[in-house]
């Protein structure tokens, strides 16, 4: 049996960024404290910023549109950034995004237009590692579900998540993370209720 | 002796290719005067194209043959860091199936196209291109000073992919051979297309069709009732307007 050790562990507060690079062969856990919190996530190669996460690059080597154990993240040009090596829900969203100010006023109507929002977290993360908004792609979202019905709806719906689940990535390259620890008051993906996450690396 | 061993043999040798050579072109649209056409071009299996389109041109890609992958990328002409946001287009819908009526959102809320017409039925917006498609991409990119990092998640129209209640994926093909979709632009748009094998139906991709016409008379049209799409309607022209309003025009 290993022992890991802990390299780093915080909390991220509700509606808050966090970004950070975990080594190669470290593993990233990010535990929903208090359940049904959906958090936004990004991937680059810290080596190359320009080698990121693909979600649709994700989705069609899986050849299935969710997440679980298994599931490697993949950029556009084939690199295998982490995989996932544990996973406590089953289930992950990668094709709707991340909420923005604008897309909020299309989905819940222009009164949400100053509202906090996902994009701006990213923002706010990227710009500390001298990324903007060209380089924000689609993304992962950890413990949100969106099913597709067999006519094509889709949608945001209850999470399947509780208080202390967690999923485990760990990095095969160095991995730059960016993290919106999903601010979103006006779908289920977080009860109504941004909650605080756990961040822990270990090696 | 060659004939183009000298500048003028070399010359005459150049220009008699054109003279001799027969371009494929598309059909062109019925009932749309020739007078409005504005972009015609056919892309063979591993071609690209990259244009410039105003708002209120009308874009029908076509695929006469039955095996045409069209993998778009729309960026605003004017403000190249807004893009096509397929997560939004997608998300805001609540629709993952691509056809008539389906709005191509940008990442500020707005509609850079709407789709007015579909018989093929058969796209995907969740699988983006393959490698070479992206390469292709990427190239055609760069021919409006546009970097890799701008070449975002794609669309692909022409091949067809269904969602399983695992979530699985599963190629459902092309429609047959003469099926086209029409799009409506709503801002001027690089667009940008490479056909090319789609991730999950490997089939060398055969011609492509593009062509682009003159049609404002769309815009004034509703295409689609639901709510998140008539804001996003209100977004564009909102921004539209703020954009044009001169002294001149007051």
């Amino acid at each position: 049996m290993t022992s890991r050790t802990t390299v780093l562990d915080e909390i991220v507060p509700a509606r808050s960024p966090w970004s950070a690079v975990v080594a190669a062969g470290d593993q990233l856990e990010i535990i929903d404290l208090h359940g049904n919190q959906a958090v936004d996530c990004l991937l680059y190669s810290a080596a190359d910023h320009t080698d990121r996460y693909s979600a649709q690059a994700t989705v069609a080597a899986q050849r299935n549109i969710f997440l679980t154990t298994g599931s490697v993240l993949l950029t556009d040009t084939g690199t295998a950034l982490m995989t996932v090596v544990a996973d406590d829900v089953g289930n992950h969203d990668t094709i709707a995004g991340a909420c923005s100010q604008e897309s909020n006023t299309l989905r819940y109507g222009h009164h949400t237009r100053h509202q906090h929002a996902c994009v701006e977290n990213f923002l706010a993360a990227a710009l500390h590692w001298g990324l903007g908004k060209r380089d924000l792609v689609s993304n992962i979202n950890w413990f949100m579900n969106v099913p597709v019905e067999a006519d094509g709806t889709l949608g945001i719906v209850d999470g399947l998540s509780a208080p202390g689940k967690k999923v485990t990535l760990r990095a095969e390259v160095d991995t730059l993370v960016l993290v919106s620890n999903c601010p979103q008051i006006n779908n289920p993906c977080n009860g109504f209720d941004p909650t605080p996450i756990r961040m822990v690396v270990s090696r | 002796m060659t004939s183009t061993s000298s500048t003028t043999g070399a010359r005459a040798h150049a220009r008699s290719q054109a003279a001799t050579a027969a371009v494929a072109e598309p059909d062109l649209p019925d009932g749309v005067e020739s007078t409005r056409i504005t972009f015609t071009q056919r892309i063979p299996g591993a071609g690209s194209a990259n244009v410039v389109l105003g708002r209120g041109t009308r874009v029908r890609l076509a695929d006469p043959t039955g095996a045409a992958c069209a993998h778009l990328l729309l960026v605003r002409a004017e403000a190249p860091w807004e893009r096509l946001n397929v997560a939004d287009t997608v998300k805001v819908p609540w629709q993952a199936y691509l056809g008539d009526g389906h709005p191509l959102l940008s990442d500020q809320g707005r509609v850079l196209a709407t789709v007015l017409a579909d018989t093929s039925g058969r796209h995907d917006a969740l699988c983006g291109p393959t490698a070479e498609a992206r390469q292709l991409l990427c190239l055609a990119g760069a021919k409006h000073g546009l970097q890799p990092r701008d070449i975002g998640p794609t669309v692909s129209f022409f091949r067809g992919v269904r969602v399983e209640s695992d979530g699985a994926l599963t190629a459902t093909g092309s429609a047959a051979a003469g099926a086209s979709v029409d799009l409506l632009v709503h801002l001027p748009v690089i667009l940008l297309v490479a056909n090319a094998a789609h991730p999950l139906d490997d089939r060398a991709a055969t011609d492509l069709d593009v062509v682009a016409w003159a049609a404002p008379e769309d815009l004034a049209v509703a295409h689609n009732t639901d709510p998140e799409y008539q804001r996003a309607v209100v977004n564009t022209e909102r921004a539209w307007s703020a954009a044009r309003t001169t002294e001149a025009s007051r």
